[in-house]
């Protein structure tokens, strides 16, 4: 246990000393969230459609968790080529503890990230439509966090050095993002566009957000809940073995 | 005596130990025994291998073949008992930059599972040693070169090892700091009867700390002794004459030969 609670510590205390990064990594979101949200909003209600700051918030805050969460793959590489990874790789300690101490950090800070957009959305005029399913959102939350940390760790352990995240971050996070209906509703999409967005997991994500705050689903939160899960546990379990199998 | 024989007398056994990267051997059918309490010295250019060997003596690396044993144990099968009976100073830096002197410290302590009181003082204690106590609660980015090998070698006894790997511990640092830090180990031999092996291509440092040494080239062990024993065997009039008869360079040619380049390129690669 306290192997687990050091590297979350570890994370947790980086963090929040580089104001650059925590700064920097919500300009994005907050960027989007009023440009996109003032920019078609009255296209979108013409339309019909409704509030769209409502409608994207849980989007934005998706985005924001996905790129916080994934980008936390850097830090390995980043104590791979600073050496610290020889540290803990020679310690008396099961691999697993070590990776799942790192995720859970990881993930709080997405959480605590996607946290602070929600703050930002409801300066902006957002009013989540009920108080106790905004609690279960943070869970939701929790588990996005999770699956992409690991996923992003899992990325990480293959790559030689920073130059491939650029790559990942163009031809993976993009598509995973605008694909997952976190811009614009999946009822009424031609055909091949939902059954690409059903393979995406961000659009469980998505889906599964935008339930407990504004009260609309596509594919119901037991069947976002399931997924989610199921692929967070693989991709747990992924992440630990090729972590596992880096050689230093 | 086969390997299997765990000999109360040896900390580090190696047999025909051998390490194979794509084809080439970095680490050629070496053997080595270096007994409890003394201070070994692995001495040669760089890309001989010295790395290499260091990194599967502490379950860092698996080997191409060959057998070993950190104090009785297979770094292989028993990895946890091995690591736990090791302090390591890699050659290059292993501290997390943006945490203090004292957390790097703390985190090591737990991961080695030092119950809280014994850290505590202990990490009081070596950060005296070394120096760095009122400087503790600083960001390792603000340390120099030096400051950082003191902070790893304290952080490397945290967790009293009984066997001490130091790789290139001196290289790049001034001559002054180079002394403190040889003092700080010598110390540790005599008063906590430490085993120290650590790898050099300084042949000055190895001849005045060590008491045997083992010289190793292109990835093989070509002699062994203590250094006057070199001398002798050689007939040569200094260690560093006894060095160059044995390879017939000097080991100040950093500039590598053709195969030793190529060796280090592939290294690289495989990180």
């Amino acid at each position: 246990m306290n192997i687990i609670y050091i590297f979350w510590l570890r994370q947790l205390k980086k963090y929040f000393r580089s104001k650059a990064r925590l700064f920097g990594s919500l300009a994005q979101p907050a960027f989007f969230l009023v440009a996109l949200g003032f920019g078609f909003g009255p296209i979108f209600s013409k339309a019909g459609g409704g509030d769209y700051i409502a409608f994207i918030t849980p989007g934005i805050i998706t985005q924001c968790i996905l790129f916080t969460a994934v980008f936390s793959g850097i830090d390995l590489i980043w104590d791979r080529e600073f050496g610290f990874l020889k540290e803990t790789l020679a310690a008396p300690v099961s691999r697993l503890k070590i990776v799942i101490g790192r995720t859970l950090g990881s993930a709080t800070i997405a959480l605590i990230q996607g946290i602070i957009v929600l703050f930002l959305s409801l300066i902006i005029g957002f009013r989540p439509y009920d108080l106790g399913r905004l609690f279960f959102s943070f869970f939701i939350m929790f588990i996005i966090a999770f699956l992409f940390t690991a996923f992003g760790t899992t990325i990480a352990s293959f790559l030689e050095d920073l130059h491939g995240f650029q790559f990942i971050m163009n031809f993976l996070l993009m598509p995973l993002f605008f694909l997952s209906g976190a811009l614009f509703p999946l009822d009424g999409l031609p055909r091949v566009f939902k059954a690409i967005a059903s393979f995406d997991p961000l659009t469980y994500g998505v889906d599964a957000l935008r339930t407990c705050l504004i009260n609309i689903s596509h594919f119901g939160l037991f069947m976002d809940f399931f997924i989610l899960s199921t692929l967070t546990l693989i991709f747990l379990c992924i992440s630990s073995y090729s972590f596992s199998k880096m050689q230093i | 005596m086969g390997i299997t024989d765990t000999g109360d007398r040896l900390a580090i056994r190696a047999k025909n130990l051998t390490k194979k990267f794509n084809g080439l051997t970095a680490v050629d059918n070496i053997n080595l025994e270096v007994v409890k309490g003394e201070i070994f010295a692995f001495l040669g250019p760089n890309g001989a291998g010295k790395s290499t060997t260091i990194r599967m003596l502490t379950t860092l690396l698996q080997p191409t073949n060959g057998e070993i044993r950190i104090n009785g144990f297979d770094p292989i099968k028993e990895q946890d008992k091995v690591r736990k009976s090791f302090g390591i100073v890699f050659q290059d830096p292993s501290l997390d930059d943006e945490l203090t002197a004292y957390e790097n410290m703390e985190l090591h302590g737990i991961l080695y599972n030092i119950p809280k009181e014994l850290r505590l003082r202990r990490i009081e204690e070596l950060l005296k040693m070394v120096e760095l106590w009122e400087r503790r609660n600083d960001f390792i980015k603000t340390f120099s070169g030096g400051m950082k090998r003191r902070l790893e070698i304290a952080r490397g006894l945290l967790h009293h090892p009984s066997i001490f790997f130091l790789d290139e511990p001196t290289l790049g640092l001034d001559p002054q700091t180079r002394n403190q830090i040889w003092n700080y180990i010598f110390d540790l031999n005599q008063k906590e009867g430490i085993t120290v092996f650590f790898t050099t291509h300084y042949i000055e440092e190895a001849e005045r700390i060590a008491e045997r040494i083992a010289i190793i080239d292109h990835g093989r062990i070509i002699a062994r002794g203590t250094p006057e024993d070199l001398i002798i065997k050689t007939n040569a009039s200094s260690l560093e004459n006894a060095f160059l008869i044995l390879t017939g360079h000097t080991i100040r040619e950093e500039i590598a030969n053709n195969i030793d380049q190529m060796r280090m390129r592939r290294r690289m690669m495989q990180r």
